[in-house]
């Protein structure tokens, strides 16, 4: 019998905020359908991904990184449906794992990103940067479980999120949760969720760049450091401007 | 129109503005009349809470001050139809007493977004990159700033100097017809206030252009000599004169100068 033949309740902490009806369209077959990907010891892997459209999606990735290899994953949600992107990661020894992700758009739908890192020996790192945008009654959430082993010592996790709501009736939810049971480790994690800065925009008004100009700029900045970490420009751009597209079909 | 009417950029008649703060709104402006003709360095000087500020503010258009009466013209238009973004096109500099901050834009995207949403509002052909970076090397040379601070983010980290340079540099470029300098001169060193003020005179200089200067000390009028100085007191122009009003408010101060009035 499949794990995961029946749908998931709200009442599971890593499907608090999504959409259980969008689920049940999907069917819960799909909830059995995980990518597994290993990355051998001291090998990097890395992938960047725009998921959503306009039906919902559901994208479950089971990551080992080895000894000392790096995982890296960066992705764009413009889902105008609900779209949800779940990582379980577990790291070995002196492994790193890197996530950035953007969720961004209006209408009602929900975009999440759900990770499960465990770091199960000593000396793993993993860090992860979040940037959620959202209007009308657009939701974005970011689920982070942080598990380190009892023996997982010199462990260096972190986790980043920020929400800008474009409108009132938009909202952003973070969920950090750290299980720490090594007793020699840094752990940090950040969350706030604002508007766009008034002074900012009136400061740029008076340089003449149109309302419009103006939140492209200032969404494009705050969306910057969620791709920060991806060394190389081309994708980074094409995260990037995948999300200002979305923004530019915003009815604000 | 009256004649004089026609040489003036700025017309302002009666204007009358509240600001919406913590305790409510706040008459602040009560009838404020001023024009500035083409060609005039205006400076505009007055106690601490007389509405030089708010007079700023409500010609850039910020939110949250609201005209209650009265009218702008500027350059033969109504400013008050005008977006605060269409004011800045067509020809109108507001330089900030606090320029503000803002991460993640850097300055030379920042200057080319606006100077580009500037000449297409204008209906002329945007600057290549290669024709900006130029146009911005020669302004940050003349306000001796690092053209390396240019390539950072707008504002951040620069010291209170560095930011009224950068607002300079920012009008250099943009090139107004028409600037409302509030308190520029603040928070600059000697040598500072030597290199703004010859900017300012630099830029804004000319037959056909005009410039508000909203400022508290007579040292920056000693670098950009005004040719009309105004008195802002209760919301009003209680007191216009010549260059010698500003060197008289030195020596004597606002309340033994405008009682002589």
């Amino acid at each position: 019998m499949p794990e995961a033949a029946t749908l998931p309740t709200r009442r599971d902490e890593a499907w608090r905020y999504a959409d259980i009806d969008a689920v049940a369209r999907i069917g819960a077959t799909a909830l059995d359908q995980w990518r597994d990907i290993t990355v051998e010891a001291g090998e990097t892997w890395r992938e960047t991904m725009v998921i959503g459209g306009n039906a919902p999606e559901l994208h479950r990735i089971r990551l080992t990184v080895g000894k000392g290899a790096r995982g890296e994953l960066f992705a764009t949600n413009v889902g105008q449906d609900f779209t949800r992107l779940e990582i379980e990661i577990t790291l070995e020894e002196g492994a790193h794992f890197e996530f950035g992700g953007v969720t961004i758009g209006g209408g009602n739908a929900v975009r999440e990103f759900v990770t499960k890192t465990v770091h199960a020996h000593p000396n793993g790192t993993s860090n992860q940067t979040v940037r959620s945008v959202h209007w009308g009654t657009g939701t974005g959430n970011f689920l982070g479980e942080i598990k380190v082993a009892r023996h997982a010592q010199k462990t260096d996790a972190a986790q980043d999120f920020k929400g800008l709501l474009l409108e009132a009736g938009a909202s952003a939810n973070a969920v950090p949760q750290l299980e720490i049971f090594a007793d020699d480790v840094k752990c940090a994690h950040g969350a706030t969720i604002g508007q766009l800065d008034e002074s900012a925009r009136f400061y740029m008004a008076a340089r003449g760049l149109s309302p419009e100009v103006t939140q492209r700029l200032l969404v494009q900045a705050f969306l910057g450091d969620a791709f920060v970490e991806l060394d190389d420009e081309e994708t980074r751009s094409a995260l990037l401007n995948a999300a200002l597209k979305a923004l530019e079909g915003a009815d604000l | 129109m009256r004649k004089e009417k026609e040489h003036a950029v700025l017309t302002i008649e009666n204007l009358s503005a509240e600001v919406d703060g913590a305790s409510g709104t706040k008459q602040i402006l009560k009838g404020l009349n001023l024009q500035v003709a083409a060609g005039e360095v205006h400076a505009i000087m007055g106690p601490n809470g007389a509405g030089k500020s708010t007079l700023a503010n409500v010609l850039g258009g910020k939110p949250g001050y609201d005209v209650t009466g009265g009218s702008v013209t500027f350059k033969g238009a109504d400013l008050f139809d005008l977006d605060p973004h269409e004011r800045a096109a067509t020809g109108l500099f507001l330089g900030f007493q606090y320029p503000v901050e803002i991460p993640g834009v850097s300055n030379v995207q920042f200057l080319r977004e606006a100077a580009n949403a500037q000449r297409k509002y204008r209906g002329e052909d945007p600057l290549s990159g290669g024709e900006f970076l130029k146009l911005a090397k020669e302004k940050a040379g003349l306000l001796k700033l690092d053209m390396e601070m240019l390539k950072r983010q707008v504002n951040v980290g620069f010291s209170g100097g560095e930011k009224k340079r950068a607002e300079m540099v920012q009008m250099g470029i943009l090139d107004p017809s028409f600037a409302v300098l509030d308190e520029t001169d603040s928070g600059l060193d000697i040598d500072a206030l030597r290199v703004v003020g010859d900017g300012i005179n630099a830029i804004m200089r000319a037959p056909d252009k005009g410039v508000l200067l909203i400022t508290h000390y007579q040292r920056l009028l000693d670098v950009v000599k005004p040719d009309r100085v105004s008195i802002l007191a209760g919301g009003r122009i209680v007191q216009t004169g010549g260059p010698e009003l500003a060197l008289q408010l030195e020596d004597e101060g606002y309340d033994a100068v405008m009682a002589d009035a």
